[in-house]
């Protein structure tokens, strides 16, 4: 199995209809990134699919179901399927959301928002601390997107990850296009949020594109994963890389997907930011 | 903290109202775009579940009925691959499917099909194995169906429409009638296939899967059909990949 050998470098997350290309990219540094819920099942082709690219490439886990903001802990069962497949694919990383999505027996397909209080800081505490202890690994905690100005917080969102980071020892995976969606959404700065960020925490970084919604357009920008990386993104992620280094960049598309090609393109845009030539300072964002 | 969490869900089923002390705005576009990214997740994933289901009725019928499902049942679980076992069931219930009797148990077969999809990897029987065994000791035997095999029989031209709308047999004018036909889905290796069953093929298999000695399985078949050739049967099951291996009688 191969490793992430030639250091920080750019993946792009695994579709099914693009198996095949996949498995025979010869692109230097590519790894993948699935969602671990599509492959707990017993046996059949996708994961000898999985199994096949593993042989060949890097993979890292990207969880949608613990639910880790839930006011409860995660689920026993999902957790140990959760590590029955770190075991099988020894991802390189596995990370999960700031988010909650299952609670009292009823999943939402969603990564659902929570007022950002103490006591929920010390819920997901617990919940990231009970993840790590029963999969045997440390986890990244990604920034969600969001989409309602909820009253009740008593603390900001990067203050919230870098207090669960020191709490927990978990790292973070920070998703430049929810940092834009939630700012434009919320109305915060976008480069304000990225250059607070914890640059010692942060493990990965996403890319991924964005819809206005077709009844308020501009105003409310979905988190859609249907389109390519809108260009103000690109501008936010050359910032963060420039100030925090390199780290291990996905690009996600997760619907309109185009040929492995066009993702290819995109996903070695990425990877063309990560090289050390790319990354002199950009004098407007050393600082920060 | 439950408080926030019940309101937001209450929220999702509509009633905004119950979020004020988080959301003074009860129509607050953002709630609407958490409704959609949910409801849209459970009908597609049904939709993908139940193929056939969905081409018969066209996508709006059935995003409509797939949401009035998830509404009563909802998924209980990230991994999404089992949801849907109830669809089948709830489908033959269902007041607007009343005249499409087809649908429900095109259903089960929609739902056999994922379930050989995902179900565990285990070896073919090897007809080699039951060749060196005498009659006596191979009708003492039990024949362990493959744990991806699901065995069908319908009173009506059910495996017709599936096996012709999921591509197994060219499409044809097909006419729902009563005409009793079987289908055995199993996964013998990567590839899910559906292969047609006899009557005394069928009785033989359902015989099996319900722990019958390959004995007492001939007798059913001979039952269900006078004519069978058992030899010639036993080896078409066998060919097919229906099962998994021998238990010898202890």
């Amino acid at each position: 199995m191969q490793s992430l050998n030639h250091g920080p470098t750019a993946g792009l997350g695994l579709k099914p209809a693009h198996y095949d290309e996949a498995l025979a990219s010869p692109a230097v540094g590519l790894w993948f990134e699935v969602h671990p819920e599509n492959y707990m099942v017993d046996g059949g082709p996708r994961l000898a699919w999985l199994d096949a690219i593993r042989r060949e490439k890097p993979l890292s886990l990207h969880g949608v179901g613990l639910s880790l903001a839930a006011d409860e802990a995660p689920d026993a069962g999902h957790l140990a399927r959760l590590k029955a497949l770190a075991d099988r694919y020894e991802p390189f990383v596995m990370s999960e959301h700031l988010a909650w999505s299952k609670r009292r027996g009823t999943y939402h397909p969603d990564l659902l928002p929570f007022p950002r209080t103490r006591a929920m800081l010390a819920r997901i505490v617990e919940n990231v601390d009970r993840a790590q202890t029963a999969l045997g690994r440390r986890l990244l905690i990604e920034n969600p997107s969001l989409y309602l100005a909820l009253e009740g917080h008593e603390l900001g969102e990067v203050e919230f990850l870098d207090a669960l980071a020191g709490a927990t020892g978990c790292g973070l995976l920070v998703d430049v296009n929810n940092v834009f969606v939630s700012a434009r959404n919320l109305g915060f700065s976008a480069e304000a949020y990225l250059d607070a960020l914890p640059a010692e925490a942060i493990g990965e970084v996403h890319l991924a594109g964005h819809t206005p919604d077709p009844n308020h357009g501009e105003t409310l920008l979905i988190d859609s994963h249907d389109a390519p990386v809108a260009e103000a993104v690109w501008t936010l992620y050359a910032r963060l890389i420039a100030r925090v280094g390199p780290r291990p960049t996905l690009v996600e598309r997760d619907d309109n997907i185009p040929a492995f090609a066009e993702l290819m393109a995109e996903r070695d845009r990425a990877h063309a930011a990560l090289a050390p030539a790319a990354r002199a300072p950009l004098p407007e964002a050393a600082h920060g | 903290m439950a408080d926030f969490h019940d309101a937001f869900e209450a929220a999702l089923g509509g009633d905004a109202a119950a979020l004020k002390p988080w959301l003074p705005d009860t129509e607050a576009p953002g709630l609407k775009v958490y409704r959609n990214t949910i409801a849209r997740g459970r009908a597609e994933v049904l939709a993908a579940a139940f193929p056939t289901v969905a081409r018969l009725t066209g996508e709006d019928w059935f995003r409509a009925a797939a949401l009035e499902f998830a509404r009563a049942h909802p998924p209980g679980e990230p991994a999404m691959d089992r949801y849907g076992a109830g669809f089948p069931d709830w489908l033959a219930q269902f007041p607007p499917a009343r005249d499409l009797p087809y649908l429900a148990p095109v259903a089960r077969l929609d739902r056999a099909f994922s379930e050989a999809h995902a179900a565990p990897d285990a070896p073919v029987l090897d007809p080699a194995g039951a060749a060196v065994m005498d009659t006596a000791a191979l009708y003492a035997a039990r024949a362990e169906l493959h744990p991806s095999a699901r065995v069908f029989w319908f009173d009506w031209t059910v495996a017709s429409i599936w096996l012709s709308e999921r591509g197994f047999e060219p499409a044809d004018t097909l006419a729902w009638t009563q005409q009793a036909e079987g289908v055995l889905v199993v996964r013998p290796q990567m590839t899910v296939t559906a292969v047609r069953l006899d009557r005394a093929q069928a009785a033989f298999l359902r015989a099996c899967r319900d722990g019958a000695t390959l004995g007492q399985a001939a007798t059913k078949a001979f039952t269900a059909d006078l004519a069978a050739d058992l030899r010639s049967l036993f080896t078409a099951l066998l060919r097919a990949g229906a099962f998994t291996r021998l238990h010898a009688q202890s």
